[in-house]
């Protein structure tokens, strides 16, 4: 009969830290550690001293006085008795404005372009060829200038929309072009309007609830529904009738000539068209090229099989190719996200009050808390981007390939 | 790594303010060179001439201090900086003087830790628009749109006056004065506003500078001057009294035709001792005996430098006014050399 038993265990010895492969690389790990730390605490010191030396405290303490500047797009109220830290507040939600509608129309920009970039037709798939390279080879904060300038010089004044016979007129009565920005109809919400969004916001959702059921009737029976104009028609009829219904309690403001500028009505400044413009095509020409590794990494077979089974060169793009693309396009355009944010740092070049325009640039610049602000700013930027990331990452788990 | 890169960047401009508070004299003389921050393109108070000369009413303090510093007018750094960034360039060491018609507050002198040396032009805060407007005073500009220069006092002043006044306006913050006179051109906005000086300065440069009119009203004081660090008071005093210098100089009538021949001596001992004759005043602020002699025949005194770049006979056109002799009813007063 034998035994097993176990091989003896070495016990450790302190020159094993150095000898034995095992820990050896422990040792080095944890002296690069301590170095490090040591070189992060001399850092600090050292500029703690120097601030010091130069009579200068860290103090947040102006974020609560008066700004005393004025902002001209205020998505909250806001004037120049308030704090420094609305003034900052409103900066952060300019930064998020322009973000979000850049993130919107680069996406739609780039997908649109991506597809067509591998269109068969010659001509679509080099004219989509010619936006992608002359977009993305040319920095960014050129594109804004360049925007912007066009806006200004070749749209007119609003002093060209006055008197008996003007140089320019409004589109439809109701929108201005003008070189300060783009005036639009503002809609005024009245008693009773909450129900029409709300019969509103009930028809997207009834859009949904019919295209799961047109799905679901053709899965069990393999008979094929309408999904398209019963979809326009939930979107359209209930709200429009409500509307009426309960007296048209939506009503528009027209903007109008008073003074030196347009009042009433919906001014988009050109400096946020400049921007959001300048940073969606900008972004959208490397989506583009995103989505379209995306599709070229699915094979060629799957667009044969599918043509095989009879299906239209749509559906094979919206059902077969998209979704599985969709597993390489994602991880890169959260990074395009991203970038897009951070860009939009660049909007002082044309007066577009964001978060480095306001905390970072005017505030800065009175208080002279450069430190302060831009640690805030630093803080600000990379919470923005971690929750980009965070969000960009749910989603991209859900379109994923299941491993099981 | 996001934190050690900040920190890192924290502690080199930790280490470069460090060493900017050593002694300025010094390092401009072992420079051999004098590093003066000037705005980034005002006609006729500092802007770049055909010759890619800096050319205008500030730089010539900068070209005073040169030569009282190291006898040579033309050696000077020029580092062209916007509102924004000349109190940063300043605190960190990368200029030794900023002359760019910068407003003397109480903030800016305490809080911000510099040292304005004095007042080299009493200005304030004007607007301009367009003559075919019609408008005859600021208080008729509600509703207006507003270009102003971001980083400036004028951006508080003029939010204070139309909050006073209870009129509504639209502020467009532009960087630099020229992209300010780019946009007020193409009527992106209805006025512009800075100092007066500038607001003239500007409209100089207009193709039809006719169309265009200054408002009456100045809705602020805007003593504007050079400026220093706090920490090191030699070099104050050298730049507090070259400025001093040319002010005298004009007062006393010493200009940069006459001086080599008042350096031989006169009868007024405060001649004297201005260009060193007498009394050894240089030697105190560590400099030659005969520095503000040097410095006159280069730059000539206030009055020429003024009437030079900014006076009536220039497309400036900006009259004395409050930049006259206080024996001439101006404000104009330089303590005496003794």
């Amino acid at each position: 009969m034998t035994v097993m038993t176990d091989p003896p265990r070495e016990s450790f010895r302190l020159s094993m830290l150095l000898n034995d492969t095992r820990y050896r690389s422990y040792t080095f790990q944890f002296i690069a550690l301590i170095a490090l730390f040591l070189f992060i605490g001399w850092l600090i010191s050292n500029a703690a001293q120097n601030l010091e030396d130069l009579g200068q405290d860290i103090s947040y303490g102006f974020l609560g006085e008066s700004a005393g500047y004025d902002i001209n797009q205020r998505p909250i109220e806001y004037n120049s008795q308030d704090s420094h830290l609305r003034a900052s507040i409103v900066g952060v939600l300019n930064t998020l404005i322009v973000a979000f509608l850049g993130c919107i129309t680069a996406t739609v920009l780039g997908v649109v372009a991506g597809v067509l970039r591998l269109s068969n037709n010659w001509i679509v798939a080099k004219l989509m060829a010619v936006y992608v390279e002359a977009f993305r080879n040319v920095p960014v904060l050129i594109w804004i200038l360049i925007i912007f300038s066009i806006m200004t010089v070749s749209l007119p004044g609003p002093r060209a929309f006055r008197g008996e016979d003007p140089s320019s007129s409004m589109l439809f009565d109701a929108f201005a072009f003008t070189n300060r920005g783009v005036y639009a109809p503002k809609p005024i919400w009245e008693s009773g309007s909450m129900i029409v969004v709300i019969t509103f916001l009930l028809s997207i959702l009834a859009i949904f609830a019919y295209r799961a059921y047109a799905k679901k009737l053709l899965y069990d029976t393999g008979r094929l529904l309408p999904t398209f104009w019963p979809s326009i028609a939930i979107f359209f009829v209930p709200t429009i009738l409500m509307f009426f219904i309960l007296g048209r309690p939506i009503s528009l403001e027209y903007p109008e000539l008073r003074g030196f500028n347009f009042q009433g009505g919906m001014q988009i400044r050109g400096s946020l068209i400049a921007l959001w413009f300048a940073l969606a095509i900008y972004t959208g020409a490397f989506i583009a090229e995103n989505v379209r590794a995306g599709i070229m990494a699915i094979s060629k077979g799957q667009t044969e099989a599918a043509a095989s089974l009879g299906l239209r060169p749509n559906r094979i793009m919206n059902l077969v190719i998209l979704p599985q693309a969709l597993r390489v396009i994602i991880p890169p355009l959260i990074s395009q996200y991203l970038n897009l944010t951070k860009n939009s740092s660049l909007a002082i070049a044309v007066g577009y009050m964001d978060i480095t325009g306001t905390l970072g640039g005017i505030t800065l610049n009175q208080t002279g808390r450069a430190i302060e602000a831009i640690l805030l700013l630093m803080l600000f930027y990379l919470t923005i981007s971690l929750s980009i990331s965070a969000i960009m990452n749910v989603y991209n788990n859900s379109v994923k390939l299941k491993e099981r | 790594m996001k934190k050690s890169v900040f920190l890192g960047a924290l502690a080199v401009s930790g280490i470069a303010a460090g060493a900017a508070s050593a002694a300025t004299l010094e390092d401009v003389q072992a420079r051999g060179e004098l590093n003066c921050g000037v705005n980034t393109g005002l006609v006729g108070f500092a802007a770049p001439d055909a010759n890619n000369n800096w050319q205008g009413f500030d730089v010539e303090l900068c070209r005073a201090v040169a030569t009282a510093v190291l006898g040579d007018p033309d050696a000077v750094t020029y580092v062209p900086l916007t509102g924004k960034t000349r109190f940063t360039a300043l605190a960190a060491g990368e200029i030794d003087m900023l002359s760019r018609n910068t407003t003397w507050t109480f903030t800016r002198d305490n809080d911000l830790k510099f040292e304005f040396v004095g007042i080299n032009y009493y200005d304030g805060q004007g607007f301009m628009v367009p003559r075919e407007l019609g408008v005859t005073s600021a208080k008729d500009l509600d509703g207006a749109t507003v270009c102003i220069q971001t980083g400036t006092t004028t951006e508080l002043n003029l939010a204070d006056f139309f909050r006073a006044n209870n009129i509504s306006y639209e502020p467009v913050p532009i960087e630099t004065n020229a992209e300010a006179q780019q946009q007020y051109l193409a009527g992106a906005c209805d006025v512009y506003t800075t100092d007066a000086s500038g607001l003239a300065a500007t409209r100089a440069a207009f193709e039809n500078p006719g169309d265009h009119v200054v408002l009456p009203e100045i809705v602020s004081k805007e003593p504007l001057g050079p400026l220093v660090r706090h920490g090191d008071n030699e070099w104050g005093d050298i730049v507090r009294w070259t400025l001093n210098a040319l002010v005298s100089a004009e007062e006393l009538g010493v200009t940069s035709a006459n001086v080599a021949e008042l350096a031989n001596g006169t009868d007024n001992p405060e001649i004297n001792r201005l260009l060193g004759t007498e009394g050894g005043l240089g030697e105190m602020i560590g400099l030659e005996n005969d520095w503000a002699k040097n410095m006159l025949e280069v730059t000539g005194n206030y009055g020429e430098i003024f009437e030079r770049h900014i006076g009536e006979n220039t497309p400036i056109g900006l009259a004395r006014g409050l930049n006259a002799q206080w024996t001439d009813g101006g404000l104009l007063y330089s303590p005496p050399f003794r």
